[in-house]
């Protein structure tokens, strides 16, 4: 009975985004990925050092979340263990880099070694349903500090390496330097996913997770599908968590915490669970609403408000989006416009 | 349409974020030095205010701006007020990263003063490096610090691990000779510098058992010191974690002799966590280099007291208040030192000169070649809930020096409270 | 020998406590399908309460009391006010809700108190009974027996011999045809709540003074092994509950004590894989339990 329900009530998750079958004439995905690199680049002409910085830990996120949303968000996989991913893929390119100076071999690294521990994962993921794969995720993701101080000739335990890296350019400040790397290695993410998920791969992720059934029916290998969408995640995971590593130039497992994993789960759907344009709304919150929140509690000068605060605010949002508008934010344009539609 | 539209708020959004918050840094007028103007100095620090490692210490950058707050009142440094940034980093090291950044280029800050934690720390000491911040008296005891030649701005404040290790050895070698003697440590610098400081001068120790800070149970480690017939166990844990293992032998009655790190024996912040199982701290043996909370009648505590009534709220007063306040203390001399002319350069060039008299027991080290702190402690007791100090200050190094006694007298704090120039 | 012995009894004595707390998530999993991420948080500003009550009138047992209470009150609040409207065309949407109220208790305990430890009394010693020379367990770990064997208990009683008990777990199961027969399947919803919450705060009150104390986040380490027994147990089965958190607690006592506290993570990691690659929906699952 219960399970009849469930069954039903997935497929109504909230379509947001990209992956809406839209009547209306796309933009092809390569257009927008442009714009958004021009945009990007003029925003770091614009901006100050600092905002640059925060700018390029927002593409970082992108990647990550945008990997994310397709996995939850198209294929119904709930991971809470996205922040091991990263570490897996900043700690690769770390080693890498600290043994050939190389940046781009060490991307290709941490690229493969993420495929790989995406594609254990998803085996034993495309097993479990629900819960139970949050559960397994979530024993990945408190692994990291266990790892990293086991083998700690390796890693170096809780207090992680540092990262060498060449300087930039002397004529390109760090901090735009910084946005664009992570810019360019967002939007290539963001591009491929979105070619991706128009296709016929996106129908099977869609497919499977509405109605496993009727996908096996339509002749869809159904773990395969799941094991795919993982590593495709995992892989994204790990580059943004190799951006992080190149950002800090320094990799701790103190930087991939439990809480990371939660907070990429509620931002894409605070964002919009599914939809790439929900993935950077996640990515924009999981960096401004720290600092908004930061900034109100040093205002009020308080002490014990300071830290607390900005918890609070964030939690407050979030079930309250969720209680308002379960599609995300980036459904709320929509549902303006269904709005005003109805009041014409 | 819909997308375009979310795309162009999500740009807004973000350059109303850029264009908002630039307001701060806009005070340096004329003078070419971030964060000095000729009324102000400002500087920055990051602290775990929040979160798991925040017990205790989260008292200690509200203690320095009280004593920053004193000075103000007193008509400031080189007629400068001294505004003090305490930004909370949660202790995690990607948020070190930002807060961190946020001090460097948005509030231009002059320097980062007392930034804390070993893990923390280490990330953010290149970018420092590349921004030529001045980077001092970091809050922890790794050696990490002390490197000039690679990190020319960054100055360590606590005596490192080993030499404390060395220093709490040399007791457990002169009072409990013959006895087993265990060590239990942090599974990172701290334990191991630690050890490897107690093991210079006692040989290899008898078992040897480590934690991490995200597993609060160390059961199974006393339960293995127990087994191996311990009778003196030294421990490099933070404060919460000496609780922990205090209480946690007593519990599988395992009553040996603890001999604890200065980072890990405040006997209020331990006390707290032990509860109603306080009295068990009695007859701990500890070191610290700073005068103790409850010496009443030392002038540095009178003086410290003082101003935590007039401008910290009067928080309860601990040695982390101590601790901030002494940071405070030797930022402000340094600043003396540097004149009134005050650049990067200069501050280096000042606290590189050393030769700070203040409240503490032992020299500071530091010079052109040495950037590490404090160079000894001094062997304190828990008598009747209380740390007191016995015998004479040591003093040794990182290396295979003798642990020596230092026999320099303490001085007393000037009588304005303010360090002269 | 006696190290054994020790490691048993401490595994025993925590394994019950995550045992309690799992339970506390199995009741809110078969009333709700949630699987509630703020159980620790609740469970945390409960242990708060008996610390403000145990302070101000210096009993105990008042303290105890008054947050088992506090505890049902979170519960029927954190229902009635906010998991009551929580969409649940996504089985995500509970989670993500759940997880923004750890957020919102951690932030306004943190607020409240402070992020510092506060120690917290045990009621009964927790020295240990030597018998011969060998360590075996305290009065406190006898105590912690005592309280997760009478909740097991009472909740068996509940579900199995009352009526109120039928009535929570026909809406829990067949809420529509419940509902046709008169049954308040709201009522129930909160009332499972409420227990689970209480269950969930005594959880706490029994494990928090055997660590650092208090703290807003005092329970998230705790969650997590409980959340792995009740996956190993089957989130369906309360004995599966029982028997996960003592399988829990076994390992990680037996792996922290003869191998090392750092690879305790990845014993129970390769719990979770072991067990649920061979029964993918727990080992007392039924096997249907897989489609959901």
């Amino acid at each position: 009975m219960t399970n009849v329900q469930t069954k039903a009530n997935a497929t109504a998750v909230p379509d947001a985004g990209l992956n809406v079958p839209k009547r209306r004439r796309r933009l092809h995905p390569a257009l927008v990925i442009a714009a958004g690199a021009v945009l990007v680049v003029a925003l770091t002409y614009v901006l100050p050092p600092f905002r640059n910085y925060q700018l390029a830990t927002t593409g970082a996120y992108l990647c990550v979340t945008a990997g994310l949303t397709v996995l939850t968000g198209l294929n119904g996989q709930l991971s809470l263990g996205h922040g091991a991913l990263m570490a897996t893929g900043a700690y690769t390119l770390a080693l890498t880099q600290n043994k050939w100076v190389n940046l781009p071999l060490s991307f290709a690294v941490a690229i493969l070694v993420t495929t790989a521990a995406g594609a254990v994962i998803g085996l034993a993921a495309a097993r479990l349903r629900g819960p139970y794969l949050a559960g397994l995720t979530l024993a990945v993701a408190i692994v990291v500090p266990s790892v990293t101080s086991t083998f700690d000739e390796t890693f170096n335990s809780d207090q992680g390496l540092s990262v060498i890296l060449n300087p930039p350019p002397e004529t390109i400040p760090m901090e735009r330097w910084q946005a664009w790397l992570c810019w360019g290695a967002a939007l290539v993410v963001v591009l491929l996913l979105a070619l991706l998920i128009r296709g016929r791969f996106g129908r099977d992720l869609r497919a499977v997770r509405d109605d496993e059934t009727a996908a096996k029916l339509a002749g869809i290998n159904i773990a395969r599908t799941q094991v795919l969408a993982f590593v495709v995640s995992a892989v994204c995971a790990g580059v943004s968590g190799a951006l992080f590593a190149v950002l800090a130039q320094s990799v701790s497992p103190g930087a991939f915490p439990l809480t990371l994993s939660l907070f990429l789960v509620m931002a894409i759907v605070i964002g919009g669970l599914g939809s790439l344009f929900g993935a950077l709304w996640g990515a924009v919150l999981l960096v401004v609403l720290p600092t908004l929140a930061q900034s109100v509690g040093e205002q009020t000068g308080s002490q014990q408000l300071e830290g607390n605060l900005a918890l609070v605010v964030f939690g407050v949002v979030l079930v309250v989006v969720m209680l308002a508008a379960p599609g995300g934010l980036a459904s709320i344009p929509s549902r303006i416009s269904r709005l005003i539609r109805r009041n014409r | 349409m819909k997308r375009t539209a979310t795309a162009a708020l999500a740009v807004v959004l973000l350059a109303t974020a850029g264009c908002t918050s630039e307001g701060g840094g806009s005070g340096s007028s004329g003078a070419s030095v971030p964060g000095v103007t000729d009324s102000e100095i400002v500087v920055g620090t990051h602290m775990p205010l929040t979160g798991p490692a925040a017990a205790g210490y989260s008292k200690i950058a509200p203690a320095t701006k009280a004593y920053f707050d004193y000075v103000n009142a007193n008509g400031g440094v080189h007629g400068r007020k001294i505004s003090y940034k305490i930004k909370d980093d949660g202790y995690n090291p990607a948020n070190t990263q930002t807060v961190v950044r946020e001090l460097v280029l948005q509030d231009k800050v002059f320097a980062i003063l007392n930034g804390l934690g070993t893990p923390t720390h280490t990330g953010v000491l290149d970018f420092l490096k590349t921004n030529r911040v001045p980077d001092l008296f970091v809050a922890s005891g790794s050696r990490s610090w002390n490197q000039p030649d690679k990190y020319p701005g960054t100055f360590g404040f606590n005596p490192d691990y080993t030499v404390e290790g060395k220093i709490l050895g040399t007791y457990v070698k002169e009072n409990l000779a013959g006895k087993k003697t265990c060590f239990l440590g942090q599974d990172d610098d701290f334990g191991r510098d630690s050890l490897a400081g107690i093991e210079k001068i006692l040989g290899p120790v008898a078992a040897k058992e480590s934690y991490v800070t995200s597993n609060p149970n160390v059961g199974p480690q006393m339960g293995a010191l127990k087994a191996a017939g311990c009778e003196v166990v030294v421990l490099a844990t933070v404060p919460g974690f000496t609780a922990l293992s205090i209480g946690t032998a007593a519990k599988i009655a395992f009553k040996p002799q603890f001999v604890v790190s200065n980072v890990g024996a405040d006997p209020t912040t331990v006390g707290k966590t032990l509860g109603a199982a306080a009295p068990l701290m009695e007859g701990l043996v500890a070191a610290n280099y700073l005068p103790l909370n409850n010496d009443d009648a030392n002038p540095w505590i009178q003086l410290f007291k003082k101003v935590n009534a007039a401008h910290n709220g009067n928080a309860e007063f601990d040695n982390n208040v101590v601790y901030g306040m002494s940071v405070g203390y030797l930022f402000v001399q340094a600043l003396q030192a540097a004149g009134k002319d005050l650049t990067r350069d200069k501050i280096i060039e000042a606290v590189q000169k050393n030769g700070f008299q203040g409240p503490g027991s032992v020299p500071l080290r530091f010079s052109a070649q040495d950037h590490s702190g404090y160079g000894g402690e001094q062997l304190t007791k828990i008598q009747g809930g209380k740390a007191v100090y016995f015998g004479t200050p040591y003093t040794t190094d990182d290396k295979d020096g003798p642990v020596a006694p230092y026999t320099g007298q303490p001085v007393a704090p000037p009588q304005s409270g303010v360090p002269a120039a | 020998m006696d190290r054994f012995i020790y490691l048993t009894f401490d595994g025993l004595s925590r394994g019950l406590v995550y045992a309690a707390f799992a339970l506390a998530l199995v009741l809110i999993w078969r009333a709700a399908r949630i699987v509630n991420f703020a159980q620790g948080s609740m469970a945390v500003a409960a242990v708060y309460v008996a610390y403000s009550v145990t302070n101000a009138t210096g009993s105990y047992w008042l303290g105890f009391v008054v947050a088992l209470l506090a505890g049902l009150l979170l519960g029927v609040l954190v229902e009635r006010v906010v998991m009551r409207f929580v969409d649940h065309s996504s089985p995500l949407n509970g989670v993500v809700v759940a997880l923004g109220l750890v957020l919102v208790l951690q932030g306004t305990l943190g607020i409240i108190y402070g992020n510092e430890y506060q120690p917290v009394e045990t009621p009964f010693s927790r020295d240990a009974f030597e018998v011969g020379g060998i360590a075996m367990l305290s009065r406190y770990d006898l105590f912690v027996f005592a309280a997760v064997g009478t909740v097991v208990v009472v909740l068996t009683l509940l579900f199995t011999r009352t009526a109120i008990g039928l009535r929570m777990r026909a809406a829990a199961f067949a809420p529509d045809v419940s509902r046709l027969l008169g049954v308040s399947v709201g009522g129930m919803l909160t009332l499972g709540w409420a227990l689970a919450a209480a269950v969930g705060s005594l959880a706490g009150m029994l494990v928090v003074p055997t660590e650092l104390g208090v703290h807003p986040t005092a329970m998230d380490v705790v969650f997590v092994s409980a959340f792995t027994a009740a996956v190993v147990g089957g989130l369906d089965s309360p004995i599966g509950a029982v028997v996960g958190g003592l399988i829990v607690g076994l390992l990680l006592s037996y792996v922290s004590g003869y191998i090392d506290v750092t690879v305790a993570p990845m014993a129970i990691l390769a719990l979770l894989v072991l067990v649920l690659l061979g029964k993918p929906g727990g080992l007392f699952s039924s096997s249907k339990a897989r489609v959901a």
